[in-house]
């Protein structure tokens, strides 16, 4: 149970970040945290206590197997995670050589 | 197993990946290329309309079958509802990207443009078609990374900062999400749809299924902007190229968000009136505020996005109100005619709301300005976009001939027939401020005297973009057609079932 509840702090770790911090980087680093709490929420579900990888072996049928299905789903979640990381970073650079600061009190065109 | 139902994935990756690579070589291919990959499309998705009615189509990828009948597989799932929403998707994206042929001649990079417009159409269309839950975030986050790719196309200082402000919010709702499938994960050991519902129909911990809601129902409303989670909404849609503005005010929100909300709050959540009620609430809230926020912009683009937060407001507080009605049990024709209200909604503005952002395109087009009081005069040199842009202002502000008329009178019956009279109310009064801030529309923009002498040398925009235009303000015309009983009986009815029926959707789909 303790392993959830840190993961639960972890993800308000990050939403801390993205919404307190003023660095367009620190955002952008806030936002992995909670995306790997998310991550780390999905493996604890398909984890067993004394269970092994889920490689099928007849000749020992009482073996506990960990559950495969969440860790195909966070591999896949990690690739999309990877996809909007970069995607933010690039956006990041580009407001870079636009303003010249990181700042985002600076960036403030869009009003109302 | 019906073959015809991947391809509406299939075709436009394919697409986006041939025109990477063949795009290169041939100059023109990627416009007329996406179009023809749209138009066949659309003629699929109207195929499907018409062939679906009451039955619901399902095909296993990869052919894997359930065991001890338990799927086993993805499913992908035709059914009333969703193939309303897969032929607004490739008609709108159709007629957008027909638009796009002359009005990209603005940007460099046309084939990265096309190239996410094709991710962006398949994206939707699988999260529309997927039958479970990762599945649905999957093609979500398609759709969505591109999305953050062309709002920023101009690359300027704002289109840059309405993508990064979307990003931000945008990557919260899909933490929130995949918290709530790996929730939902936990609790019943399966990601399908229909499964889950069976699943949770044998008990489920009632305080769980409170959080698990909740958090889907915040982190597909951020998606759909739903009013204490509309602040990228604004920034992102307007700052946009517009056939995209168009894409997602039109069609964006309502299948990655709207959709979503309604199809797993009627088909995988038993429906209890709290979460009813909380869901109207919102919806209220919304098409209230989102009209007060509207009528002081002077920025034509984000005066439309603005009115697309109060006229979904007004799509999810007709769904809201059936919901309340299906969670008590009592009056189901009334409920089924506010459902009916709210989905007629949902079609109508995605016509009208796209022709009003192409509208805008063409203005931005020809004067390079999205001021209203920097324009005037443009109905005596742009004939065309003055008549159509008319045509949508009075359809969304509800005037009788055309399509919104029809469509806000069902809301209203249904809200009065229910006995939510305050409700009734608030949707007239926001119908006349809607009417109001387009008759400021018109007039500045059309009508005015201009005073600006540049303006006097202007002419209609090319081809593409009036035939797209026109096209849409025929589409305007002809919805109103759904109101006729007949009309109405085979196309919205079927859809209106498989909300309104609890167990139809995950029986129908666990048998097969």
């Amino acid at each position: 149970m303790i392993a959830y509840i840190m993961c639960f702090i972890l993800f308000l770790v990050g939403l801390y970040g993205v919404i307190t911090r003023r660095n367009l980087i620190k955002i952008a680093v806030s936002l992995s945290i909670m995306e790997i709490s998310t991550f780390l929420f999905f493996t604890l579900i398909g984890y067993i206590d004394g269970g092994v990888a889920p490689i099928v072996d007849p000749t020992d049928p009482v073996k506990v197997y960990v559950d495969p299905l969440p860790q195909a789903l966070v591999l896949t979640a990690i690739v999309i995670g990877l996809a909007t990381t970069a995607m933010l970073m690039a956006v990041i650079i580009r407001l870079y050589r636009k303003y010249g600061t990181f700042d985002i009190r600076e960036i403030k065109n869009l009003r109302g | 197993m019906n073959p015809l139902i991947p391809l509406f994935v299939i075709i436009p990756l394919a697409g986006a990946f041939l025109i990477m690579i063949i795009g290169r070589f041939i100059e023109e291919f990627n416009k007329y290329f996406t179009s023809l990959v749209l138009l066949l499309l659309t003629c699929i998705s109207f195929y499907f309309l018409f062939t679906t009615g009451e039955k619901i189509f399902v095909y296993k990828v990869g052919g894997w079958e359930p065991i001890n009948s338990l799927p086993i597989g993805i499913y992908m799932v035709m059914d009333g509802f969703s193939v309303i929403v897969v032929c607004i998707i490739n008609l709108i994206g159709f007629l957008s990207a027909f638009y796009s042929i002359s009005y990209i001649k603005r940007y460099t990079a046309g084939n990265y443009f096309y190239a996410l417009f094709c991710l962006l159409i398949g994206g939707m269309n699988g999260v529309v078609l997927s039958g479970d839950l990762f599945n649905i975030f999957v093609f979500l986050e398609i759709s969505v990374i591109s999305s953050y790719a062309l709002v920023a196309f101009g690359v300027e200082s704002n289109e840059l900062e309405a993508s990064f402000k979307y990003q931000i919010l945008g990557g919260l709702a899909s933490f929130l999400i995949l918290f709530g499938i790996g929730f939902i994960y936990w609790k019943t050991k399966t990601l399908n749809i229909a499964d889950i519902k069976a699943s949770f129909s044998s008990g489920y911990n009632k305080t769980t299924y409170l959080f698990i809601q909740i958090l889907i129902l915040s982190g597909f409303g951020l998606k759909a902007a739903i009013i204490p989670f509309h602040a990228w909404l604004p920034d992102a849609h307007s700052s946009a190229p517009s056939p995209i503005s168009a894409m997602l005010s039109g069609v964006f929100i309502k299948a990655v968000g709207i959709y979503v909300i309604i199809r797993l709050f009627f088909n995988m959540f038993a429906i209890s009136e709290g979460m009813a009620v909380l869901i109207t609430a919102l919806g209220t809230v919304s098409m209230v505020i989102g009209v007060f926020l509207a009528i002081g912009q002077w920025d034509i683009k984000r005066l439309l996005a603005y009115h697309s937060i109060s006229q979904m407001g007004y799509v999810v507080m007709s769904v809201g109100i059936g919901m309340i009605l299906v969670s008590r049990g009592t009056k189901p024709e009334i409920a089924s005619l506010a459902i009916a209200g709210g989905l007629f909604h949902l079609v109508n503005h995605a016509a009208f709301k796209g022709l009003l952002f192409l509208n805008a395109g063409a203005i931005e087009y020809t004067i390079g300005t999205r001021n209203l009081k920097e324009m005037g005069g443009l109905a005596k040199s742009m004939p065309v976009t003055s008549a159509t842009s008319f045509i949508a202002s009075m359809s969304i502000s509800g005037v009788p001939p055309f399509n919104g008329f029809f469509s806000k009178l069902i809301i209203i019956i249904a809200a009065v027939m229910a006995k939510f009279y305050l409700l009734a109310a608030l949707a007239v009064i926001v119908s006349i401020i809607t009417l109001a801030s387009f008759l400021k529309f018109q007039r500045y923009a059309f009508f005015n005297r201009s005073n600006n002498s540049k303006n006097h040398n202007i002419r209609e925009v090319p081809f593409p973009m009036v035939f797209s235009m026109v096209v849409l303000s025929i589409i305007c015309v002809l919805l109103s057609l759904l109101v006729i009983p007949e009309i109405r009986d085979a196309i919205l009815t079927p859809a209106i079932n498989i909300l309104t029926d609890p167990v139809k959707y995950s029986t129908s789909i666990l048998v097969q």
